[in-house]
């Protein structure tokens, strides 16, 4: 008999008009670390939610350790060792990493805190495990891979044995990336299980022992990962062979669609969010900006578009100085953005599909008439677009926009800031959150946008996007570009060397 | 499968004007209640004489029901249409008595305006007045990020003193330490209203009230600028980056929310009913159900007109109440309750979405973020789903 350190059998979990997971079955070896793989909504979180005591599923038994268990809430979960490291850490800033570590579960003697003994394990697990953290820095001090290990750390402190990592890879350099996969090894040899939530196969074919499918909520199957292809493994997760390769002509650059010349913006504490930034598009190329997360990424967008004002340095596009105008004005000399956050900026959530399609042209000849709306026209817009970019929803035009799936969601801003026509299209991040299709069908949109002689600025964090999609990269790091990057020259390894701030390229040394 | 997921659509779309009646159910039961306890063997009369409200005088009561409507109906819309823009004008009480002190002014020293157009401009008086309270706050959020609240609280005590002060400088009748009665010429037209409806006070101002209804109506539905007011009111983000300027949107929605209470004030200063600005620093009521009225009303236009009309119908009962030896304030018990639970109809539709659509929740214990994140990932986790089965 095997030995498995969870099984769940046969689960069930229905939401109304739904099955979120149905009959699916997971077992997990001791020692081995577990892939669960599925695109969104192939009901990854809500089996981990299962486990976790979240949600009581309408079917199936849950065994740990070969003994049959009901998990009510998440507290019967942790006193059974099971823990997790979640995507966005959950962390206290200003607290010390040993503070962060027991918090929750400090030892006290007398209303007093007992540091000392806690300072011991945590030493020790530190050693043992060999997971290099610094007890004494603040949580703000240190980079985002030594504050995963203090999440580790976290689980480790509570005694978990059953760890689960859920996309644990999404906010790290290639570097990091590495570095936890040595760590997650480790651990298994110490003998915890890992249960590993991710979309990204090049990972769980570095580490995972055995991979289980979802897809649409239901069970596909449990592989050992060694005796499987990539291909095999997407197309188990998708249900039809995908092409992983974005498939582009060569570009043909043309004239300076946009340029940003010496552009800084003040960021919080002392230190500038943009530190002189300089950079041209052209038109009918795909410009990348790289880089980890909250490296000045997201001002230097605010910055282009107008949303945000800036230090000093000027943004020209088409030859028209932009810096100081209004976001209007950047919309109506044909600019087009398709923001990083799609719930907060790009749609209003209680307003109709239709009405979110107008959203940045709804003052236009074409919709209005001395300011009362032309509904009949809208109407119409919108059914275009919906029919031309194979928007999905339940009610037509009418639906509410935060009723749509993420991915509908996502092609309704790609359809309004297309359609426009722009000269110029920033897209932040437009694949986050998606599955495999629908990246497949805006990684397309975009080399159209560019194949019709339209200059576009992709700002990434996805590795596999920036090599794939953009005909330049461009690196950023603390607000500053440190070089410029040619996709087919250059390895997945170089790129993180820049990312991490490690190498600059010429033309690119740091200011003194 | 499709059919079952229109139908949970919906049952939620259903939720928010439920959680309305929810909340004047268990608010009249609430104000029952207390009706049984203060006096158990006239509560069933007496609570049937406030249901019944106006109607119990038939036409008459009517009549007054419409007349003790049009000031809160005028203010609730002033709520009703910052809420829209995502503003909470709290100083309706103090735009309305600033208005009703212009337009008594007019009323009372407009000897030389001709009197056919005389209430108009008393009327337009109260409105510019009115509209400039409500500018202050407005600009104060726009330009300092003031809390529109905070500021408007404060307009209303300044409000209220300012008039006082006005009132015994300019239009004061020491006898009565009250505003002197307006020229009959400055009286908002009876438009024969009050042959319809054979009660005294009933006059024009239901009908200018009922303008503004479909005058803000079209505005917030119809038209650009509605459009601009919406966008920034449920999402001030996105309205950004569409480009639409938060800050004069905030300025020109809290001066047409001052106008429409001000001219909730000229209404009823102006409508022969023998009302009069007492000097007293009591801050004015009217404004302050203008709030009921438009949480109860949910903000549209349409729904405010129906929760005025059912507040003054209570409030007429309220007064018929009188002769079971119940106080009047019962009603004002009535209404406080029914404020409260609109508030804790949220709770009712948070028990709705538990039961009826198993939406669960994180447990208690635990890390509640975390839960909170979680579910956020299985609601997508289902929503994708959705997404795939209707396509």
């Amino acid at each position: 008999m095997e030995d498995y350190v969870i099984e769940m059998l046969n689960i069930t979990k229905e939401f109304p008009g739904i099955r979120a997971n149905d009959n699916v079955t997971l077992k997990v070896r001791r020692g081995e670390i577990h892939a669960l793989l599925g695109e969104n909504g192939a009901g990854k979180s809500t089996l981990m939610g299962v486990l976790f005591g979240m949600y009581q599923p309408e079917g199936g038994t849950i065994k740990i350790n070969g003994k049959e268990v009901k998990i009510n809430n998440p507290n019967d979960a942790n006193d059974l060792n099971i823990g997790m490291v979640h995507q966005h850490f959950k962390l206290v800033h200003n607290f010390t990493v040993l503070e962060n570590i027991v918090l929750g579960v400090e030892s006290v003697k007398s209303g007093f805190l007992k540091m000392d003994d806690a300072r011991e394990k945590v030493m020790r697990l530190s050693e043992n495990y060999n997971l290099k953290v610094d007890p004494d820095s603040l949580v703000s001090d240190i980079t985002v891979g030594m504050q995963q290990r203090v999440e580790i750390l976290k689980m480790l402190y509570r005694d978990n044995d059953i760890l689960i990592f859920d996309e644990p890879t999404a906010v790290l350099t290639p570097q990091e990336i590495s570095e936890l996969m040595r760590i997650m090894k480790e651990l298994t040899a110490e003998g915890k299980s890992i249960i590993f939530i991710t979309h990204k196969l090049n990972e769980i074919k570095q580490v995972a022992d055995r991979c289980s499918v979802l897809r649409k909520g239901k069970y596909i199957g449990t592989v050992n990962v060694a005796e499987t292809e990539k291909e095999e493994l997407s197309e188990m997760m998708v249900g039809r062979p995908v092409s992983m390769v974005v498939e582009k002509s060569e570009p043909k650059p043309g004239e300076v669609v946009l340029a940003v010349e010496n552009l800084s913006m003040k960021g919080n504490g002392g230190k500038n969010a943009l530190n002189n930034v300089s950079f041209n598009v052209r038109a009918g190329e795909i410009v990348c900006i790289a880089g980890i997360d909250g490296n000045g990424q997201s001002e230097l967008v605010y910055a282009i578009t107008g949303m945000d004002k800036f230090l000093s340095g000027k943004v020209i596009l088409k030859g028209q100085d932009v810096s100081k105008k209004s976001i209007r004005k950047h919309t109506t000399s044909g600019m087009a953005h398709i923001p990083e956050d799609r719930q907060k900026h790009g749609l209003v959530l209680q307003f109709t599909l239709a009405q979110n399609l107008v959203l940045q042209s709804y003052f236009e000849k074409q919709f209005q008439t001395f300011g009362f709306i032309k509904f009949d026209s809208v109407e119409k817009y919108a059914l275009e677009l919906i029919e031309k970019y194979d928007i999905r929803s339940g009610q037509g035009t009418m639906t509410l926009a935060g009723n749509m799936s993420g991915g509908n969601q996502q092609k309704i801003i790609l359809a309004r800031e297309i359609d426009r026509d722009p000269e110029l299209l920033i897209a932040v991040q437009p694949t986050r959150g998606l599955d495999v299709g629908a990246i497949e069908n805006i990684h397309k949109q975009l080399v159209a946008q560019r194949d019709s002689g339209k200059a576009v600025l992709l700002v990434s964090l996805e590795l596999e996007e920036v090599m794939n999609v953009s005909d330049r990269i461009l690196v950023m790091y603390e607000g500053e570009i440190v070089g410029e990057l040619d996709p087919k020259t250059t390895d997945l390894k170089e790129l993180g060397l820049y990312m991490a701030g490690t190498k600059r390229g010429s033309g690119y040394e740091k200011a003194q | 499968m499709k059919k079952r997921n229109k139908k949970t659509v919906k049952i939620e779309s259903l939720f928010t004007p439920l959680s309305s009646v929810f909340a004047i159910l268990v608010g009249l039961l609430l104000g029952f209640i207390i009706m049984l306890v203060s006096n158990p063997s006239q509560a069933l009369s007496g609570f049937s004489l406030v249901l019944k409200g106006g109607f119990e005088d038939g036409l008459a009561g009517i009549g007054k029901v419409l007349y003790l409507a049009t000031p809160i109906m005028m203010t609730g819309l002033s709520v009703g249409f910052a809420f829209k823009t995502g503003l909470f004008n709290i100083g309706a009480s103090g735009q309305f008595i600033v208005g009703a002190f212009a337009a008594v002014f007019v009323g009372v020293k407009g000897k030389e305006i001709p009197p056919n157009l005389h209430w108009i401009v008393a009327l337009a008086a109260a409105m510019i007045c009115g509209g400039l309270w409500g500018a202050v706050p407005g600009i104060l959020k726009a330009l300092f990020n003031v809390h529109e609240v905070i500021a408007s609280i404060m307009m209303n005590y300044i409000g209220m003193s300012l008039v006082n002060l006005l009132v015994t400088k300019t239009v004061y009748d020491r006898f009565t330490n009250r505003s002197y009665p307006v020229m009959a010429s400055a009286n908002i037209p009876k438009w024969g209203l009050n042959k319809i409806f054979p009660f005294n006070s009933t006059n024009g101002g239901i009908l200018i009230a009922l303008f503004f209804v479909l005058l803000v109506h079209i505005v917030l539905n119809k038209t650009t600028f509605g459009f601009e007011l919406k966008a920034c009111g449920h999402n001030p983000y996105a309205g950004k980056y569409a480009g639409i300027s938060a800050k004069r949107n905030i300025v020109l929605s809290m001066v047409i929310a001052g106008m429409l209470s001000g001219i909730g004030g000229g209404l009823d200063y102006l409508s022969g009913a023998g009302k009069f600005i007492q000097v007293v620093d009591v801050l004015a009521p009217e404004g302050f159900n203008g709030i009921p009225v438009a949480l109860l009303g949910l903000s549209s236009p349409i729904g405010i007109l129906f929760s005025s009309i059912f507040i003054a119908n209570i409030t007429a009962g309220g007064f018929n109440l009188q002769q079971y030896r119940f106080v009047p304030e019962v009603i004002s018990i009535i209404t406080a309750s029914i404020i409260y639970f609109s508030a804790f109809s949220l709770l009712f539709k948070g028990l709705l979405d538990k039961y009826v659509l198993g939406k669960k929740k994180g447990n208690d214990g635990g890390d509640e973020a975390d839960d909170e994140e979680f579910g956020k990932k299985v609601e997508e986790d289902v929503e994708v789903l959705r997404g795939g089965e209707e396509g």
